[in-house]
């Protein structure tokens, strides 16, 4: 009897250790919601979200999914447990990308094609800034001690620093050929950002605002052309960050002290977007072309696994 | 004849085969060397021609090194075991096989114990090429370097009876070059050591077909999913069938009133 018990306790405690996590994937052309359960990389179900689905995030206390529906141009809310839709927010047309404050009371979105950014307070769910930056803005993120907003332009070649008490651009960084994601260290300290033409990082210092690194990548056996950088991550203790390489189908494993490459691990093609696994012991990747996601296990840095998820993965978010 | 006589014969035969193998230091660098230029030259310049598709035991994306990594070993157990082939008629030609042949014990314990003798040093030479491919970031979860031992130990029994039946045919050492165009080559390009199967039924199924009931393809496939911790059951059972029959062939063919050398007229 004993051992009975034993083993229904065990399989208990490592199934409900299994289902801990879910990822979440946007399927653009599928306009669905893909659920993953990642320890055993298993695809749980697809839900149908509204058209073209792209950028997602969950709200600090984990309890709402923003999804940005682009050909909607709106924001949809949605209950993280039962993935019922609760409302929209009036994101302005086509966005793609956005990010939220770290209280989660503010939204800032990217509108690509009015070359404007949306300043939107979630509890009202109203509209009460556009910021006017500049053309083709996407990747934007706000800086944890949430003093900046940081909105990158793909034809200015840009990065525009938002004051988040004045909602006004205080200074602009020129960077590398088409800027597409914007991440702040941990400790706000530095920006790191994408550049997709030009095949680089950018690390910039938050304090001084000027660049103090440019990261060139260089795969084995890879067409310079094919290197466009997109998804850029770093870890909480600042000591990897994590680039997805596009359609070089790898994702860049860089020494976030030293800047150093040190290694590139190959992913689905064209890798855009990363999430972090709650424990930051897992990298998750979108692979938009081969309709699937890499699971990277990052203590042993190898991909362990690709699971099909749908068609055109695009976001990814991680509900613990 | 009690089972000391069995256990002295074998450790013999085993042993001879060993010494014979560590010292010929240049032997050991060749065979070493042949998978590695194909590793490291071979597979350079196809590093991206595998295509898409994850297949089993993969769960994931793979360079093509890490794809023909088994398939080198399984070719390291093919020339091995040819080699034998040849060392078995070199031997016959030198009068040392004679030697053995009238000890006091059954032809096919002799001929087994040669056989174990030359899969005990490819499976060597397969640890030592691994060990190498570690180091060029080729890995394998650590079980799958346990996992795969018997896959190995099998694997080159089937190769070296292979060889064994082969050598009951060859009556000179000059016609090994035969082998190398009729058995070795063939056997090796129409095999998944290279490709995989999905791959070669895109450009012929005829192709397709061959190398699918090649018995190599099947060891190679018993190694790679062994290498990752898995049982491929149809390429153990195809494996295990191929080196029965090469085995009982080989007996027959090594039987001096029924075998290829009364035919042959050969020395025996």
């Amino acid at each position: 009897m004993k051992p009975c018990v034993l083993k229904i306790a065990l399989l208990t405690l490592l199934s409900g250790a299994a289902y801990a996590e879910s990822v979440l994937v946007t399927l653009e052309k599928d306009n669905a919601l893909a659920i993953v359960e990642p320890i055993e990389g298993k695809l749980i179900k697809t839900l149908p979200v509204g058209m073209k689905p792209r950028g997602l995030a969950l709200s600090p206390d984990g309890k709402l999914l923003y999804i940005a529906t682009s050909d909607e141009n709106t924001i949809k809310i949605f209950d993280a447990e039962t993935f019922k839709e609760l409302g929209k927010l009036p994101s302005g047309d086509d966005p793609e990308t956005f990010a939220l404050s770290p209280k989660g009371d503010r939204m800032y979105v990217s509108n690509e094609d009015d070359a404007l950014v949306t300043v939107i307070d979630i509890a009202k769910k109203k509209a009460i800034k556009q910021i006017k930056v500049g053309v083709e803005p996407e990747g934007i993120t706000v800086s944890s001690n949430n003093k900046w907003v940081i909105s990158a332009s793909e034809t200015t070649n840009m990065v525009h620093w938002i004051d988040v008490k004045t909602n006004a651009i205080v200074d602009n960084t020129l960077v590398d050929a088409r800027p597409r994601a914007v991440m702040f260290t941990g400790d706000s300290q530095q920006l790191w950002v994408s550049s997709e033409m030009a095949g680089s990082v950018t690390i910039i210092d938050a304090n001084t605002r000027q660049i103090i690194k440019n990261i060139k990548f260089a795969v084995q056996g890879v067409t310079p052309e094919k290197i466009q950088p997109v998804g850029v991550l770093i870890d909480k203790d600042r000591k990897r960050a994590y680039v997805a390489l596009g359609p070089a189908n790898r994702v860049a494993v860089v020494n976030a002290q030293t800047f150093e490459v040190e290694k590139y691990l190959l992913v689905g093609q064209r890798v855009w977007n990363l999430a972090f696994s709650a424990d930051q012991k897992r990298l998750y990747t979108t692979n938009g072309l081969s309709n699937d996601m890499s699971i990277i296990d990052l203590d042993s840095q190898t991909v362990t696994k690709s699971i099909g998820v749908g068609t055109y993965p695009w976001g990814v978010a991680v509900k613990p | 004849m009690n089972i000391l006589h069995y256990w002295r014969a074998l450790w013999g035969i085993v042993w001879r085969e060993l010494f014979r193998f560590v010292t010929q230091r240049e032997r050991f660098i060749s065979a070493l060397v042949r998978p590695l230029v194909w590793l490291f030259v071979f597979a350079a310049g196809f590093r991206s021609a595998l295509g898409l598709a994850i297949s089993p035991p993969y769960e994931t994306y793979i360079l093509y090194e890490v794809y023909i990594t088994p398939g080198l070993c399984g070719m390291i157990q093919l020339f091995n075991g040819m080699q034998s082939s040849l060392s078995m008629v070199y031997d016959r030609e030198m009068g040392s096989m004679r030697v053995l042949m009238v000890c006091p014990l059954p032809r096919w314990f002799l001929l087994l114990s040669k056989l174990l003798a030359g899969v005990g040093v490819s499976v060597l030479q397969v640890y030592v090429f691994l060990a190498v491919a570690w180091f060029y970031d080729i890995k394998a979860p650590w079980l799958g370097y346990a996992y795969v031992l018997p896959a190995l130990l099998l694997s080159g029994l089937m190769l070296g009876a292979l060889g064994l039946l082969l050598s009951s045919f060859i009556k000179q050492l000059e016609n090994f070059a035969g082998v190398m165009n009729f058995v070795i080559f063939p056997m090796f390009f129409m095999s998944t050591a290279l490709y995989p199967l999905w791959k070669l039924q895109e450009s012929s199924v005829f192709l397709h077909n061959l190398a699918q009931y090649n018995p190599f393809s099947q060891a190679v496939e018993l190694i790679r999913f062994a290498l990752y911790g898995q049982l491929n059951q149809h390429a153990l059972y195809y494996t295990l069938v191929a080196f029965i029959v090469f085995m009982v062939s080989a007996i027959i063919g090594y039987t001096p009133s029924k075998g290829m050398m009364v035919k042959k007229g050969g020395p025996g």
